[in-house]
């Protein structure tokens, strides 16, 4: 498991490098994030959530059976919304309710 | 490269590591007292440590109709006796409180018409807890005068006469080496993984159930300071969705799935239900030829099937990824199961420091809370809030009036040897090999011979002393391995971390010479659970590296328990 970061839409905010728990991100000559060591992801997301600007996104590895689909998150007040996209491109998206607890 | 800068820093407290101990030791800390504090955290307190991706439940509350020795007596069983039962209560009469500081710092928490918390069995309270973190590091960062280092990864601590009086370490990032000085020191750092061989060893290898950044720092400082260790035999190997190492509780307790083997048949009762039989069980079925075991989600409704996937989503999205790469919801398709590999951890077993009433370390001065602290097993996020506050409480009664003095040159002498070993790390560019290979090397040992995964987490006394011996040889080599920048320094110490920690594990392995939990610490030499064995294995490193064992006998219930020193 682990993520890709898309060089077009990062801002080089550093948001990602500074909260990511392993530390394994930074900023490359160009000033835009890179992830320095994706086989040392914990899959935490913590980077996927704080992007600003959904530039991060999480797969799962072909060693956990993952098929190429990616997921990443907006935030909209109270409401997470997590946006899967299979590799034929058709998408899914689940919204949460930050406000609301777990039914389990 | 070499370190650039150095600093030294004065301060009343010193919390090593900003997780969930940590923070809420600072809120008490400043809630009760003036008293400085500095949090050093080797990531960044907003996401460190094992809340980093939200957690699913408070597992460890008490619910209506409960007391606190109703909880003491069900982690006592599920430990098999081998637990503090000073600790325990202590822990277990604090949890309301510390809940409910919860709930105004912001974490939500499911409610009835009649507002009171909804459990999820006798001891849970359902909440949403991807922010929990968050919400713990924003109210500690309104606090004055705490001062929170981040990215400051502690590798040593000063003691002097067994008395705290700092510790050491460098910023990951800038290289700035640090010493700290402190009047008490609270570890809290957490339990140690990656010391076996994961789960899923190639790519994925940090997709582990534990924190992979939680390398056993705290343990591996005490240890080498001559601190008490107690119960590392009692590993914590988790029953986990197989790949995404997911939480099952989720599905077990939440929609009632049954644990079942390949041909369908519940086997959760053959084997008893305390934690490690329950794993037990699972390694056996697939022994015997019925694997794989999955929990049976099939047949769940619609509306079940959307809920598992928010739930999982709020703390291992990884989960919920599978479910919907794999085209087949709960509903479609039962879950498969595994065990972990093993990890020391304090917060599920009974693993860690020695530690009083107080959480006092048998160091003066330095406390211990959450994971990395022993004898109080089950105590998941809000028994480690509380063990924070017990610590911080103690201190402010007791530890703030005098530090150690040391003069200015002792106190640069104490930096410029710490500097001088970090630099000769840094200088070495040509190492035989790398901390990678090495690090295989230690989980490929403790995989084979100290019953982790490969071996269906058995071993005998003859694999224990081979595994002694490849584990000394591998702390030979790992003296001299190079690091190219001051992350890769971060990964020599984590190496050198969890080998001793492995060491001090192998040898509590070959201390206890019965088999009192199945899987935690199966022996196949002493297959037996033996009365004699209803006592505490512990153990201290000596100045020459010899680790001695202490037995201890059981403290009594209604006691409270002070070091002798
Ligand atoms: C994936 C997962 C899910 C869980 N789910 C639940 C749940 O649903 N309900 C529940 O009640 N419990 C749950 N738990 C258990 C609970 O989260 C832990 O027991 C508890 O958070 C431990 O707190 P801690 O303070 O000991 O460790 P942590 O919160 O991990 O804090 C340790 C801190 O120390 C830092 N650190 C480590 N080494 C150093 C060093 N050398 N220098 C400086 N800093 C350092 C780390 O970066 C980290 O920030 C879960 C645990 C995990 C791993
Ligand atoms: S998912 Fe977590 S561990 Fe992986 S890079 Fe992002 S923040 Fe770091
Ligand atoms: S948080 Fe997003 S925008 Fe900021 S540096 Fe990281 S990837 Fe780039």
């Amino acid at each position: 498991m682990s993520i890709r970061i898309n060089q077009d839409r990062c801002i080089g905010c550093k948001r990602c490098v500074s909260v990511c728990p392993g530390s394994l991100i930074d900023i490359n000559e160009t000033g835009k994030a890179r992830m320095h060591y994706p086989k040392d992801c914990w899959g935490c997301v913590s980077c996927v959530k704080e992007c600003p600007v959904q530039a991060i996104d999480f797969y799962l590895g072909a060693d956990m059976g993952g098929r190429g689909s990616t997921m990443n998150v907006t935030t909209e007040g109270q409401y997470i919304k997590w946006h899967i996209r299979r590799p034929d491109g058709s998408e899914e998206t689940i919204t949460i309710d930050r406000k609301q607890a777990n039914s389990y | 490269m070499q370190i650039q800068k150095e600093k030294i820093i004065h301060t009343d407290v010193l919390i090593i590591g900003g997780g969930t101990a940590g923070c809420y030791a600072a809120l008490t800390l400043r809630s009760l007292s003036e008293a400085s504090v500095v949090i050093a955290e080797k990531a960044d307190i907003r996401r460190s440590g094992c809340l980093a991706a939200g957690v699913n439940a408070l597992n460890a509350y008490i619910t209506k109709g409960h007391t606190p020795q109703f909880y003491v007596d069900y982690a006592k069983k599920d430990a098999a006796g081998i637990v503090r039962e000073d600790l325990l209560l202590t822990m277990s009469e604090g949890l309301s409180e510390v809940t409910k500081k919860l709930e105004e710092l912001g974490l939500v928490i499911l409610k009835d018409e009649q507002g009171e918390y909804v459990t999820r069995g006798p001891r849970n309270i359902k909440i949403n807890g991807e922010n929990i973190k968050t919400i713990l590091a924003d109210a500690v960062q309104k606090l004055d005068d705490v001062e929170v280092i981040n990215h400051l990864n502690i590798t040593d601590y000063i003691v002097r006469d067994n008395r705290i009086a700092g510790a050491l370490g460098f910023d990951i990032l800038t290289g700035t080496a640090y010493e700290i000085r402190a009047k008490a020191v609270l570890c809290a750092t957490g339990g140690a993984s990656g010391l076996y061989r994961p789960n899923n060893p190639g790519f994925s290898r940090h997709k582990m159930w534990y924190s992979p950044f939680n390398t056993g720092a705290g343990y591996a400082m005490g240890i080498r300071a001559g601190a008490e260790m107690t119960t590392f035999e009692m590993r914590f190997i988790a029953l986990r969705c197989k790949d995404t190492i997911a939480p099952t509780g989720t599905i077990a307790q939440g929609v009632g799935a049954k644990q079942i083997n390949a041909k369908g048949e519940v086997y959760e009762d053959k084997y008893g239900l305390t934690t490690s039989q329950r794993l037990y069980g699972t390694v056996r079925e697939s022994l015997d030829g019925n694997g794989p075991c999955y929990l049976k989600t099939e047949g769940l409704t619609a509306d079940e099937d959307e809920a598992l996937l928010k739930a999982y989503l709020n703390m291992a999205p990884s989960q919920t990824l599978k479910w919907i790469e794999s085209g087949k919801r709960p509903s479609q398709q039962n879950v498969e199961i595994e065990g972990t590999e093993p990890y020391v951890v304090g917060g599920h077993t009974a693993s860690g420091y020695w530690v009083d009433t107080h959480r006092q370390t048998t160091i003066h001065g330095l406390y211990a809370a959450g994971d990395v602290a022993g004898g109080c097993p089950q105590k998941y996020v809000t028994g480690a809030l509380v063990e924070g506050e017990i610590a911080a409480k103690h201190i402010v009664e007791t530890a703030l009036s005098d530090g150690l003095a040391l003069t200015a040159d002792e106190e640069g002498r104490i930096l410029a040897d710490k500097v001088a070993e970090y630099n000769a790390f840094l200088g070495e560019e040509r190492p035989f090999f790398t901390v990678e290979e090495l690090e295989e090397a230690m989980q490929k040992v403790m995989d084979a011979y100290a019953g982790g995964i490969g071996s269906h987490y058995q071993y005998n006394e003859r694999q224990l002393a081979l595994a002694d011996e490849k584990i000394d040889q591998l702390m030979d080599l790992a003296d001299s391995v190079g690091a190219g920048d001051y992350h890769e320094l971060l990964f020599v110490y984590e190496l050198k971390e969890r080998l001793t920690v492995c060491k001090v594990l192998i040898a509590h392995l070959r201390a206890r010479k019965e088999t009192r939990w199945h899987s935690f610490a199966e022996n196949l030499d002493y297959p037996e659970q033996k009365d004699e064995w209803l006592k505490y294995v512990n153990s201290r490193m000596d100045e020459d590296g010899q680790i001695h064992m202490v037995y201890r006998d059981l403290v009594p219930g209604g006691s409270l328990y002070e070091h002798s020193h």
